[in-house]
């Protein structure tokens, strides 16, 4: 009785005081082994009467599984000091820079053109495109410019020595669309284009994004409408549009169209030459002698179109200053605009 | 168009402040880009006359003059050249002040009283020049107010007209829109009759009436070409932009300002035989006013005499038979040309003149006869003469017709969402000078004949919504069917493919169309670029056929700017001339350069052309199980051995690789630069995902090591073991390469992993080892591999 105990006192003390993994398996092998001192004790059992072997059984099982609990504490005591251990060797400078995965850009005038796509797919809009050498006819004539018309003098054109020429403008986009489908019509035409004119505020290649819609009873309402709305989500503020009379041979009538000064609120700053308005675009109603260029039965289909300068816009939305940042693609500019 | 308020409030008198009336003009859509003073502020200024003029006792260049202001003689020290006795010039009295900070105070100057200044046209902003004092003439009122005497101050605004609005480009069109825009009526210049005082006439032919349908002509003699331009018109035409040369020129080019009607006038001692109005001899020459020469074409119509051209009609007028300080007889032209006819000519030529421009858009033409007579009017009054009888050639048959255009109610509320009262639109349209006449559901309105704009509804529908104010017009969304877009899915968004590159940390860039033939013949593959005929700069003359060059010179920018890792894609349309079409299709173009990565502690490597490959592989996985075929391929501007043509499904879509150093040494770029140039259409091409049955069993793989010749391709490989022909082979895969001790020179050994899986069953050591052997065999037989030890 006075051995058991005192076998239990041992082996804890032995236990508490083992100081690796290996000491503290000699230590059970001494007790709970083939030859330990408690498998010993349970083999005195059989000295005993069949009335005392059950409750000295029990006795010395209680012991066992005490030493086995104590043993079983103390090994994941040590296991987890061996880990911290190699841990703490293994520590790291966690402020060292990651491993660079960096997210390039797209260019601000693609990002800007995304948006307006974006834009107008949510009324409905689908995207039509055109090739950027054009024929004299797509680009002049079928809008209503024909070649001794003053506002020839407007486009600076690039010509080739075939009569061919650089697009203006995307409009013989909305001829080409025009040509090959049915109204209802509702596209927007994004793109280069290009003019003859290279100073500070002009590049000779610059994005244009315009639009078509041809249907029934489209009416000026409609245009002032969906330009109000398209400025409004663009800027993502409530802007004061204002529309004046202007010119377009293709368009009657037309307008130009003057949002509120983003920068200054309409207070008057540089950028709005202090008039409180920047000019953002033009627009107007689809001129009849284009739908008879482009064979749409006027009267039956009434239509607007719009168009406007991507640069511009994105100058605008981004405060950039300078229009030849976009195009010399140098990496400082470039990198502001993320993902 | 430059126009003086106080000229243009001559003609239509409204008491509406400046700034409302720049508002107004802009927002009906004469745009009035700037408003400037016509001169300096200045107060206290008078008429002023020298009564004497001494030199000054202590100074070379100054003088001692004796002032008359009208009451007082005051003594004033003055520098000017040109003072002398009886002139008279502006005098600024004690007192006054010119512009915000300069005041007149009594002062001595040298050590003489100064009692006042006497001004020259510069120092009261009346002049860019500096030419001692201003000169008035002997009849000004000495002692009269300055600013009285010009109608000082005065505001000039600068109007920026529409091409289509040609009938604003005089005083009285802007005064009559004016008058519509503030409902004050407007005063039309008075064109009294001129009585002839002699019969002399010169006779006019129009063979080309088409052109020039309606000429008037006036002989006027004994002009006295040396009188002075009065002041008040010389200060008329310089705040609308016009220099004073002499009277005659002066009161053409007023007349021009006033009415709209540009005018001629012709030495008549030079004119032979008679004036005829026709069109060029091919080849006829011209010198003009200017001193240039042209030849002619035939398509231009010229003011001729018996003997030649003597004008460019509508344009300019030629040396020999303008006015001289000799003409003593003056032949004035007031003609109406049709607009097509002189449009584009004096761009062609390259002249603009204001006569052009006008005559391009369209003059009043019933204004020549009128504008005759004011001319005549003002020349005898200014510089005497005799007229002779105004004559009207015409023929009436050629005539322009005013156009009469049927406008409906309905069409008004079906484009404009309003109903204006039938009252309103007439008043709108008559005070445009509109003819209307109210049918039952519509209207007849006849365009006055200076809008050359007004000829079919939507014409009358613009006029009506400019007047009633675009923006107190309604505001709606059209009301449409709803339809639902077409999502084509097996083509990849080219949002998704730039999205992809930006992901892989390349930056979009867009660079110019138009690239330098040098530098394209230097990167591309020989065949010339589209050229330019009218290019911007010798740099930007020829169609890009590739995206590289373009690509090349961002780099070198980025580089000259001490990048040191340099990753631009950019996608767009790329122009080559075949011979029966010119190909105009979408690129895709990449340019990979310098470091991999940006700097890291753990350590950098250069890009090489597989991380290109890699992204370029990607690109095809986008959409569908497309596989690209990397063929060794050569392009004179790419480094030999280190450049593949891509084909996919066997076309030819592009090529990659490295930019040839010699380039990359004369392009100034120290490190390799990767490129690639790829037709866009077919990468966006792919195909809706069709759903395979995927195997329950495990996959099982085994690496072979094989040792081969160097020559040998891994794509040779991948042919051989593909061509074992077992489904249950997945996929081969190349884990090292490996060349140096151990391997005979020549050789290298490459360790390839097969992957092997069957759909039907669990594959058993033996039948895995039967299919590894085939592959061995077919590895030894194809291409003499070795198996490695
Ligand atoms: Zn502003």
């Amino acid at each position: 009785m006075n051995d058991l105990q005192a076998i239990q006192t041992e082996a804890l003390r032995q236990i508490g005081a083992a100081d690796s993994l290996q000491a503290l398996d000699e230590v059970r092998v001494s007790y709970l082994g083939k030859k330990g001192l408690i498998s010993a004790q349970m083999k005195t059992l059989g000295q005993l009467s069949a009335e005392e072997r059950p409750e000295a059984g029990a006795r010395i099982n209680v012991v066992r599984d005490a030493v086995n609990a104590a043993l079983e504490a103390k090994k994941l005591g040590l296991e987890s000091e061996a880990e911290n251990a190699s841990l703490a060797r293994e520590a790291i400078d966690v402020t060292l820079p990651g491993r660079p995965s960096h997210v390039a850009g797209l260019h601000p005038v693609t990002r800007t053109l995304h948006r307006l796509n974006t834009l107008f797919a949510s009324l409905g809009y689908e995207v039509a495109t055109g090739p950027e050498i054009e024929d004299d006819w797509h680009n002049f004539e079928a809008l209503n410019i024909p070649s001794h018309h003053p506002a020839r003098a407007m486009h600076d054109t690039f010509y080739f020595d075939d009569g061919r020429v650089l697009r203006t403008h995307t409009s013989p986009v909305q001829i080409r669309t025009m040509l090959s489908a049915e109204p209802p019509i509702r596209i927007v035409a994004p793109g280069r284009v290009y003019r003859c004119d290279h100073d500070l505020t002009h590049t000779p290649m610059f994005h244009q994004i315009e639009g078509l819609v041809v249907d029934r009873d489209i009416s000026f309402a409609d245009l002032k409408g969906t330009i109000v709305t398209f400025l409004n989500r663009f800027f993502e503020a409530d802007l004061d549009v204002r529309f004046r009379p202007s010119y377009f041979p293709f368009t009657e009538p037309s307008a130009e169209v003057d949002v509120q000064c983003v920068m200054c609120e309409g207070a008057g700053c540089r950028v709005c030459k202090n008039t409180g308005w920047l000019e953002v675009m033009g627009c107007g109603m689809v001129h009849p002698k284009v739908f008879e260029q482009t064979g749409v039965d006027t009267s039956v289909y009434t239509g607007f179109a719009f168009g406007m300068g991507i640069e511009r816009l994105a100058m605008l939305r981004y405060g950039v200053g300078d229009l030849r940042l976009f195009f010399e693609n140098d990496l400082q500019f470039l990198n502001q605009f993320h993902g | 168009m430059k126009a003086s308020m106080s000229w243009l409030k001559s003609l239509c008198p409204t008491e509406i402040a400046v700034e409302e009336i720049v508002s107004r003009l802009t927002m009906a859509g004469l745009e009035v880009d700037a408003v400037e003073s016509a001169s300096h502020e200045f107060s206290n200024v008078v008429v002023g006359e020298i009564l004497s003029v001494s030199p000054h006792p202590d100074a070379d260049k100054l003088n001692v003059c004796e002032v008359s202001d009208g009451t007082d003689r005051l003594q004033v020290v003055c520098g000017a050249p040109n003072a002398r006795v009886g002139l008279r010039a502006p005098f600024a009295r004690v007192g006054g002040l010119i512009g915000s900070d300069f005041s007149i105070k009594e002062a001595k100057l040298r050590g003489v009283l100064s009692q006042g200044m006497l001004c020259g046209a510069d120092e009261l902003g009346l002049s860019d020049e500096r030419d001692g004092l201003m000169e008035l003439p002997a009849t000004a009122p000495v002692g009269l107010d300055f600013s009285e005497y010009l109608s000082l101050p005065d505001a000039v605004l600068e109007v920026d007209l529409t091409p289509n609005r040609g009938d604003c480009l005089s005083l009285t069109g802007l005064a009559r829109e004016l008058s519509v825009l503030t409902e004050t009526p407007w005063q039309a210049v008075p064109c009294p009759v001129i009585a002839p005082s002699h019969e002399t006439q010169f006779p006019v032919t129009l063979s080309a009436p088409q052109a020039c349908p309606v000429y008037v002509g006036r002989v006027i003699k004994n002009v006295d070409i040396t009188q002075p331009t009065p002041i008040w018109m010389v200060e008329r035409l310089r705040r609308s932009g016009i220099r004073s040369i002499d009277a005659v020129v002066d009161i053409t080019n007023y007349v021009m300002l006033e009415l709209g009607q540009p005018m001629h006038a012709f030495d008549l001692s030079v004119l032979n035989g008679g004036i005829d109005v026709r069109f060029a001899k091919a080849g006829e020459t011209l010198r003009l006013l200017d001193g240039k020469e042209l030849t002619l074409a035939d398509d231009v119509l010229v003011i001729a005499d018996q003997e030649k051209p003597l004008a460019l009609a509508g344009v300019m007028g030629g040396e020999h038979s303008g006015i001289s300080s000799t003409t003593r007889d003056v032949f004035l032209e007031s003609a109406f040309f049709d607009p097509i006819v002189i449009a584009g000519k004096a761009r062609r030529y390259g002249l603009h003149t204001d006569a052009s421009t006008r005559f391009e858009r369209g003059v009043d033409w019933q204004l020549a006869q009128r504008a005759c007579e004011r001319a005549t009017a003002l020349l005898i009054e200014i510089c005497g003469g005799d007229a002779g009888p105004l004559v009207n050639t015409s023929v009436a048959a050629s005539m322009p017709s005013a156009a009469k255009v049927w406008l409906t109610d309905a069409r008004i509320q079906q484009q404009l969402r309003v109903a204006i009262e039938p009252e309103h639109v007439i008043t709108i349209l008559e005070s445009l000078g509109c003819h209307v006449t109210r049918e039952a559901d519509g209207y007849w309105a006849v365009a006055p004949s200076w809008r050359f704009d007004i000829a079919i509804e939507q014409d009358l529908i613009e006029e009506l919504a400019r007047i009633y104010g675009y923006n107190n017009l309604p505001v709606s969304l059209p009301a449409q069917a709803l339809s639902m877009a077409s999502v084509p899915e097996a083509k990849t968004p080219l949002h998704r493919l730039k999205s992809y590159l930006v992901d892989q940390d390349i930056q979009e860039a867009i660079t110019y169309s138009f690239v330098d033939p040098e530098i394209q013949a230097l990167l591309g593959d020989g065949a010339p670029g589209v050229r330019l005929a009218n290019p911007i700069a010798s740099s930007m003359a020829e169609m890009r056929r590739s995206l590289v060059p373009g690509l090349v010179e961002a780099v070198r920018h980025n580089v000259n700017r001490q990048a040191t890792r340099v990753r631009l894609f950019e996608t767009g349309q790329c122009f080559v001339q075949t011979e029966s079409d010119l190909d105009q299709s979408e690129h895709l173009g990449i340019a990979l350069y310098g470091q991999h990565d940006p700097i890291h502690f753990s350590g950098v490597r250069g890009v090489d052309f597989f991380d290109l490959k890699g992204i370029v592989d990607g690109l095809i996985g986008l959409n569908g199980e497309q596989s690209l075929s990397w063929v060794p391929g050569t392009h004179p501007a790419m480094a030999p051995g280190q450049t593949a043509e891509v084909r996919l499904d066997g076309e030819r879509i592009g090529i990659v690789g490295r930019l040839h150093p010699r380039l990359a040494r004369q392009l100034d770029l120290p490190k390799p630069l990767y490129l690639a140039d790829l037709h866009l259409d077919p990468i966006l091409r792919g195909q809706v995902t069709a759903f395979k049955a995927i195997s329950r069993y495990p996959r099982v793989n085994r690496d072979l090591a094989i040792v081969v010749d160097d020559g040998i391709q891994w794509s040779q490989v991948q042919a051989t073991v593909r061509s074992v022909s077992d489904s249950r082979i997945r996929e081969v895969q190349l884990f090292d390469i490996y060349q140096g001790p151990g391997i005979e020179a020549g050789k290298k050994s490459l360790a390839l992993s097969l992957s092997l899986q069957d759909t039907e069953s669990t594959m058993d050591d033996a039948t895995i080892q039967a299919i590894v052997d085939r592959v061995i065999s077919a590895l030894r037989a194809e291409i003499h591999a070795e198996l490695r030890g």
